[in-house]
């Protein structure tokens, strides 16, 4: 028989998501635009992270019929997003089938210390970071999967770039260290030994790593992809455009031939309106996203 | 075997995996995004994804055409999880963009969704013990004409060849074993 619930598989699962594009939806309908248009995955949602921003409040886990549908909707994986810290939300998407477990700062937190113990459970989890500390504390509780938090809900990619630039830069940093001092910068990134050697070794995360929060157009998805993320997540970017389809098809395009700057050009001709964006600098320290998370 | 120009079909999903394995069976892999490159090489992998992502993708940018015209000129293709799918003649209870190669019937995500995704050992045909990463896997329903069953997981065919076609439901390019990649290079 057969082992089931491994880091292989489940790391293995985010390897084959690679180069593609994961979309968020709230509706069966949406979930099968995002699938005819090319999406590696769907992310089921209550609301889209721009709403959620909107409407203020505590955001929790959607509801599982909201899921139930979007699975049954789609032949592609189906992730769905628990608070931070809630294990039992987290029990509740294993139950329902789920193929990923995004343990997101977009939702309001749970926990104000601890994050889930993700080695626990057979379903998969990826976890936002802004840095590499962030990134192996979560690899470290079992995350086998990687994503920028940037800032999620603003169609503004520049919170995205500082992330993924952020632990490119470090992983060279430390990659350059002499052996007597990894133990240091261990400590002073707050990141697992282990992992810390393991990443010297690889000289890159050992899990696959997406870009994620405020990507909106093609050319912001081809930029992610040229600073080096395995993948891109769309959140509100698509359904909060003029023209879902197409815009769509459009970053599937530009995700895949992102080192081809006449495909990106062909396919950002004629795409509508793009989400109304947010500057990061009118966001209220409060509200930002990102900064949940420990 | 050294220096084989391998193409990896590298729309989506786990293309550099199969580089890195090639690379160290010898090989000499590119990455295939256009029709142009696929004139270069001298075997194809698909590797594994999402068949409809790549499916949708080889149509839109006119490889689906190209990989079969190679085919038919007799180049071997090896396809993995998403890749056996894109090759195989039918896929049950399901439409969708495919190369209408082999003589296979598959079952896309056939054993379940994600929590069913297992490791496994199993006893490959001509080369031996492998170990089987599946995940979201398909299964062959059945086989006809010339394909031949190389490898069963349980009751289900998870890996055949026919002529100068490969495919397996599972992921070698995710385990350190190198012999199926050996095998492919072999059939070149």
């Amino acid at each position: 028989m057969g082992e089931t619930g491994t880091y292989k598989v489940k790391a293995g699962l985010a390897q084959m998501l690679k180069g593609g594009v994961i979309m968020d939806v709230t509706t069966p309908e949406q979930a099968k635009i995002a699938e005819e248009a090319g999406a590696c995955a769907v992310m089921a949602l209550e609301r889209v992270p721009a709403d959620i921003r909107a409407a203020g409040g505590i955001a929790r886990m959607a509801d599982p019929t909201i899921i139930i549908k979007i699975m049954e909707a789609v032949t592609i994986p189906v992730m769905a997003k628990c608070r931070i810290g809630h294990f039992v939300e987290a029990q509740i998407l294993e139950s329902l089938g789920v193929d990923y477990i995004d343990e997101s700062e977009v939702l309001s937190p749970a926990d104000d210390k601890y994050h889930v113990n993700k080695k626990e459970f057979k379903v998969p989890f990826v976890c936002g970071a802004r840095n590499l500390g962030e990134a192996l504390r979560r690899i470290g509780e079992g995350a086998a999967m990687i994503r920028t938090k940037g800032e999620p809900g603003t169609g503004n990619v520049i919170e995205a770039v500082r992330h993924i630039r952020q632990v490119n830069d470090e992983i060279r940093w430390i990659s350059n260290l002499p052996a007597e001092e990894l133990m240091n910068a261990a400590k002073e990134i707050q990141a697992p030994y282990e992992l810390v050697l393991e990443v010297v070794r690889l000289k890159a995360l050992p899990v696959v790593n997406f870009a994620a929060g405020g990507i909106a157009t093609p050319a912001d998805a081809a930029l992610m992809m040229q600073l080096g993320c395995d993948g891109i997540f769309v959140g509100s970017g698509i359904f909060k455009s003029g023209d879902p389809a197409q815009r769509a098809k459009a970053i599937v395009a530009a995700t895949t031939y992102y080192k081809d700057p006449a495909v990106i050009a062909e396919v950002s001709r004629d795409l509508g309106e793009a989400m109304v964006g947010i500057n990061i600098d009118t966001i209220k320290p409060e509200d930002r996203m990102q900064d949940r998370g420990w | 075997m050294a220096g084989k120009k391998i193409g990896i079909l590298a729309l989506q999903g786990a293309f550099i995996e199969h580089e890195d394995c090639l690379r160290k069976c010898g090989a000499n892999p590119q990455q295939i995004r256009s029709v142009q490159e696929m004139d270069q090489i001298e075997g194809l992998i698909i590797p594994g994804g999402e068949s409809t992502t790549i499916g949708k993708l080889m149509h839109k940018y006119r490889l689906e055409d190209k990989i079969k015209e190679k085919h038919a000129e007799g180049m071997p293709i090896w396809g993995t999880c998403a890749g056996m799918i894109l090759l195989a003649k039918e896929i049950a209870d399901m439409e969708q963009v495919h190369l209408d190669l082999m003589d296979i019937s598959v079952r896309r995500n056939a054993f379940g969704r994600q929590v069913e995704s297992f490791v496994t050992e199993l006893e490959v045909e001509g080369i031996g013990r492998s170990q089987g990463v599946f995940i979201r896997a398909p299964y062959v329903d059945k086989v006809w004409g010339e394909a031949r069953v190389l490898a069963y997981y349980r009751d289900y065919i998870v890996m055949v060849q026919e002529g100068h076609l490969l495919a397996t439901a599972f992921h070698p390019e995710l385990t350190d074993d190198l012999s199926i990649h050996s095998y492919f290079l072999e059939m070149i």
